[in-house]
C-alpha cells in the first residue's frame, strides 16, 4: 500500500509549534495584527504554542474567538485552514472525499485497461478532494487549523476530531496513512450551544473569553474606530457595560460596541446624550423587547 | 515576585507539593482533574514561571479547567495555594500604626470613586488586619470577613462617593448622560471590594489553620454543588443561571441515548430492496428504525416551604427540555393538587418569580398551609392517572415529609400501575429519610426513590432516568 506523502518518521504529536518566544511577544505581535489580547488570552495562546495542544476557546458571540485564530495565523505567517462546523457536517466535508465525477470519467475513458489498473489509478491522489482536516496535516508549511463553532456539529463529528487531534494522522483506506510532518496550531471555538464531550475537552487547553474589562474594551474600540474621541469611546463602553448588567435576551458584545462607535462617528456625535442614545440603540440591541427594557432602565423616555 | 512564590522557586519540591495540594483541593471541590491535566499544569508552571501571578492563574486554569462554571471555585482555591503575599500587609509589618476605621473608610471612598483596583485590594488587606481579627489578641483565633465588613460598612459609602463625584464634575461644569450609570457602577465596585475582603480573610485564616483545611471548609462551592435545601436566596439566582447550560448538556445526552436505542436490528426486507441497486449484493444493511414517538413526562412537585427551591429548579429544567418530549405536564401541591404547566411555560422570562406565581395563581393549599402528601396523591391519582398513556413517565418531587398525615401509599400504587415508569426524587440527605415525619421508605417500597440534593446530582440522575 502506497502513501501519499513521505511519512514523517516520529513526529512528536505534542511538539511545540514554536511561533512565540514569550507571553509578551504574543501580546505585542497580536496587537500589531489588530488583536488586543487580555493577559489571560496571551498567556493561554503562548501555552498552546509551547505545549503543542489544541486550544478550545469558549465564550459568548462576538468576543473575538474567530478573530483570535485569524490573528495567530497572520502573525505566525501560517496558512489559515478553516473548518466551519454546522449541523450535518460530515467526514466528507471535514476530512476528504473522492471525486466521483472525475473517477467516472476516467473509468469510461480507459475502457481497454484492466479493472485492476483502472482501480489503482482512480484511487490515487489525483482523484482525492482533501477537506480542511486533511489539508491541515499535509505538507510542511506552517498552518493554523481553525475548527469554528464546533458546538454546531453533531456529536459524531467529535469522534473524528478526537482521532485527528490525537495523533495528527489520517488513514485513507485506499491510499494509506497521512501523518503530519508539522503539527498545525489548532483552535476550536464554541458558543456552548451544545456541551462538547469530556474527551474532546480533555484533549485541549481551555480558554474562556468573556467580555473585556472597560480599559481593554476602550482600547479595542479606539483601534477599530480610529478618529473616535477618547471621551466618547469611554462613554460608549460605560453604557454597554450598563446594558450587559441588565437582564436582556441578548446582551451586546464587543462586535456591537465597535458597530455602535462606528455609527456614532458617522452621525458626527461628539458626546452621548439622550437623543443620540435613543436613536442609535438599535445598533447595540437586536431585539425590540431589549430596546424597550433598556429604554426604560436608562430613563430614555423622559423627554 | 510575591514572597510565597520566591520561597517556592527556591525549592522545586516545595512547588511540586504545592501544586499537588492545589490539585487535590480542586478535586475535593468537584473539579475533575486527570493525571494528564496535572502533568500539563506542571509544564505550564515550568513554561510560565512564578513571577507573574495572573499569568500563572491563567495557565493553571487553561490546563486544569474544562468549563467556565467552575471558575469561581478555581479562583478561590488558587488564591489560597498561590497567595498574593504572606503575613500581614506590608504597611503593617513596616511598623506603621495600623489605620483606624475612619481612615480606612476615607481611603475606600476615594478608591471606589476612582475605580482603583489595586487600591481596593490594598485597603481590603489592611481592613482585615485592622478590623477582622478575633480572639484574645487580634487574630489569635482567626480572621473574619463578616466582622470586617460589619465594622467597615462599605455599602454606606455610596452616597458619599456619588456626592464627591458630583462635586468634581460640577467644577468642570458639565452634566453628562453617563452620570446616571455611576450609582450602579459604584455598587458593583463595592461588591468587588466585599469579594476582596473575603479572599483576604481566607488567606489569613489559612496561614493559621493550614491551607488544606481552609480549602476544604471555607471555599464557596460551585452552584451545582450547593444543597437545594440550604441554598441561600442569594444563590438561587445563580442556580437558575445554570438551568440553560445543564439543559443543553442533558439534551446532548438524551440525543446520544436515543441514537443508541435506535441503533436496532437489521431490517432484512429493506436491505434486500436497497441491494437491487447494487445488483443484488447487499452492500449497505438497513437498520430497523424505532418509532420516532417521543415519551410524555409528568412532574408532580411538592412546592411547600423548604423544598420549593428544589421543585422550582427541576420544573425550570424540564421546561427547558420540553422539546425533547411529546408532552410535558407539571402539577404542584402542598395539600391539594393543581396543574401549573401553563404558568411554567408563560413565565419563562421571569424564573425567579415562578414560586410566587404558583402560590398565588394555582390552588395548592386548602384549609391550611402544611404539606399533606396523602391527600395530594389521592387527588392526583383520582383526577389525572386515567390520562396517562403507555408512554407516560412520572417524576414525583418532594421530601416525603407528611406532617404525620396518612401517606397514601395506595394512591401512589395506582399512579405507578397506570404509568410506564414512576420515579421519586428526594432532595433530602439519605441519612435523614424516615426520621421524624418522613415517610420516605413507605414510598420507596412502591417506586424507586433517589437522593437529589444538588444540581450536580439532579443532572446525573435525570440524565440517566429521563425516558428517550
Ligand atoms: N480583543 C480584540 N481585539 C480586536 N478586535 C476584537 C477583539 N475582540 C473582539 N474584536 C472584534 O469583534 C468582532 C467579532 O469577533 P469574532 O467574529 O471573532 O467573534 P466570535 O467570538 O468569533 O463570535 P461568534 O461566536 O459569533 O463567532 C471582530 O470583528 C473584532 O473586530
Ligand atoms: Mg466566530
Amino acid at each position: 500500500m502506497g502513501t501519499i506523502e513521505d511519512l514523517a518518521e516520529d513526529m512528536d504529536v505534542t511538539a511545540p509549534t514554536g511561533y512565540f518566544a514569550s507571553v509578551d511577544e504574543v501580546a505585542d505581535r497580536l496587537a500589531e495584527a489588530g488583536y488586543l489580547a487580555s493577559p489571560a488570552v496571551a498567556t493561554t495562546v503562548f501555552l498552546a504554542d509551547r505545549l503543542g495542544k489544541p486550544l478550545l476557546v469558549e465564550g459568548p458571540a462576538g468576543v473575538g474567538k474567530t478573530e483570535l485564530a485569524k490573528a495567530v495565523a497572520e502573525v505566525a505567517g501560517a496558512r489559515l485552514v478553516r473548518l466551519q462546523c454546522y449541523e450535518g457536517v460530515d467526514e466528507a466535508r471535514a476530512l476528504y472525499e473522492w471525486n466521483h465525477a472525475k473517477q467516472l470519467l476516467r473509468i469510461t475513458a480507459g475502457r481497454e485497461e484492466s479493472w485492476d489498473e483502472t482501480r489503482t489509478d482512480i484511487f490515487s491522489e489525483e482523484f482525492l478532494l482533501p477537506r480542511p482536516l486533511l489539508t491541515a496535516i499535509r505538507g510542511a508549511d506552517p498552518k493554523v487549523l481553525l475548527i469554528d463553532e464546533t458546538d454546531k456539529a453533531d456529536v459524531e463529528v467529535e469522534g473524528l476530531l478526537l482521532e485527528v487531534l490525537s495523533d495528527f494522522q489520517v488513514t485513507v483506506p485506499e491510499l494509506g496513512t497521512v501523518k503530519a510532518s508539522r503539527r498545525p496550531f489548532v483552535v476550536l471555538t464554541s458558543n456552548a450551544a451544545r456541551e462538547l464531550s469530556e474527551a474532546l475537552r480533555r484533549r485541549c487547553l481551555f480558554l474562556h473569553i468573556g467580555f473585556p474589562d472597560a480599559e481593554l474594551e476602550q482600547r479595542i474600540v479606539r483601534l477599530k474606530v480610529p478618529g473616535l474621541d477618547a471621551t466618547l469611546a469611554a462613554s460608549v463602553v460605560r453604557v454597554v457595560g450598563a446594558l450587559r448588567a441588565m437582564d436582556l435576551r441578548k446582551v451586546p458584545s464587543v462586535a456591537e460596541t465597535v458597530d455602535w462607535a462606528r455609527t456614532l462617528l458617522a452621525l458626527g456625535a461628539d458626546t452621548l446624550d439622550e437623543t443620540v442614545v435613543r436613536q442609535s440603540l438599535g445598533v447595540v440591541l437586536k431585539h425590540q423587547e431589549d430596546v424597550l427594557k433598556a429604554t426604560a432602565q436608562l430613563d430614555l423616555d423622559a423627554v | 515576585m510575591s514572597p510565597a512564590a520566591s520561597e517556592n522557586s527556591a525549592s522545586g519540591s516545595g512547588l511540586a507539593e504545592r501544586l499537588t495540594g492545589f490539585v487535590r483541593a480542586l478535586r475535593a471541590q468537584g473539579v475533575r482533574v486527570g493525571t494528564g491535566e496535572s502533568v500539563d499544569a506542571g509544564l505550564a508552571v515550568e513554561v510560565l514561571g512564578l513571577a507573574d501571578r495572573e499569568r500563572l492563574r491563567a495557565g493553571l486554569a487553561a490546563t486544569l479547567l474544562h468549563q467556565e462554571g467552575q471558575r469561581a471555585v478555581f479562583d478561590q482555591v488558587f488564591d489560597l495555594y498561590f497567595p498574593r503575599t504572606v503575613g500581614a500587609p506590608d504597611s503593617v509589618t513596616e511598623g506603621q500604626v495600623s489605620p483606624g476605621r475612619e481612615e480606612l473608610r476615607d481611603r475606600l471612598a476615594a478608591a471606589l470613586a476612582a475605580g482603583d483596583g489595586a487600591g481596593l485590594e490594598q485597603i481590603a488587606a489592611e481592613a482585615v488586619d485592622a478590623l477582622g481579627g478575633y480572639g484574645s489578641a487580634s487574630g489569635s483565633d482567626g480572621w473574619s470577613a463578616y466582622q470586617t465588613l460589619d465594622r467597615l460598612r462599605p455599602q454606606t459609602l455610596l452616597a458619599r462617593v456619588l456626592a464627591a463625584l458630583r462635586a468634581e464634575a460640577g467644577e468642570t461644569g458639565s452634566e453628562a448622560f453617563t452620570d446616571r450609570l455611576t450609582a450602579d457602577e459604584i455598587r458593583r465596585r463595592i461588591e468587588r471590594f466585599r469579594g476582596l475582603v473575603a479572599t483576604e480573610a481566607r488567606r489569613r485564616v489559612a496561614e493559621r489553620r493550614g491551607t488544606d483545611e481552609i480549602a476544604r471548609r471555607a471555599v464557596l462551592p460551585s452552584a451545582d454543588r450547593v444543597d437545594f435545601l440550604v441554598a441561600h436566596s442569594s444563590r438561587l439566582a445563580e442556580l437558575h443561571r445554570t438551568v440553560g447550560p445543564l439543559a443543553r448538556k442533558l439534551a446532548t445526552r438524551l440525543a446520544a441515548r436515543r441514537r443508541r436505542a435506535a441503533r436496532g436490528s437489521i431490517d432484512l426486507r429493506r436491505t434486500v430492496r436497497r441491494s437491487l441497486s447494487t445488483g443484488g449484493v447487499p452492500m449497505r444493511p438497513v437498520l430497523r428504525r424505532r418509532r420516532p414517538v417521543r415519551p410524555e413526562l409528568v412532574l408532580l412537585c411538592d412546592v411547600s416551604g423548604s423544598v420549593a427551591g428544589f421543585a422550582q429548579f427541576t420544573m425550570l429544567l424540564i421546561q427547558a427540555l420540553h422539546d425533547q418530549f411529546s408532552k410535558v405536564r407539571v402539577f404542584a401541591f402542598v395539600n391539594c393538587v393543581d396543574e401549573v404547566t401553563d404558568l411554567l411555560s408563560r413565565g419563562r422570562a421571569d424564573p425567579a418569580g415562578l414560586g410566587g406565581r404558583i402560590l398565588t395563581e394555582a390552588t395548592v393549599t386548602r384549609w391550611h398551609d402544611s404539606s399533606d402528601y396523602g391527600t395530594a396523591l389521592g387527588e392526583f391519582a383520582d383526577r389525572y392517572a386515567h390520562t396517562f398513556t403507555p408512554r407516560t413517565c412520572v417524576f414525583v418531587l418532594g421530601d416525603a415529609r407528611t406532617n404525620r398525615t396518612p401517606p397514601g401509599a395506595a394512591a401512589l400504587r395506582t399512579v405507578r400501575d397506570r404509568a410506564r415508569r414512576v420515579y421519586w426524587l428526594n432532595p433530602e440527605r439519605r441519612a435523614l429519610w424516615d426520621t421524624g415525619d418522613s415517610a420516605a421508605s413507605v414510598y420507596a417500597d412502591v417506586v424507586d426513590m433517589y437522593e437529589c440534593r444538588t444540581v450536580r446530582q439532579l443532572g446525573a440522575i435525570v440524565g440517566r432516568l429521563l425516558p428517550v
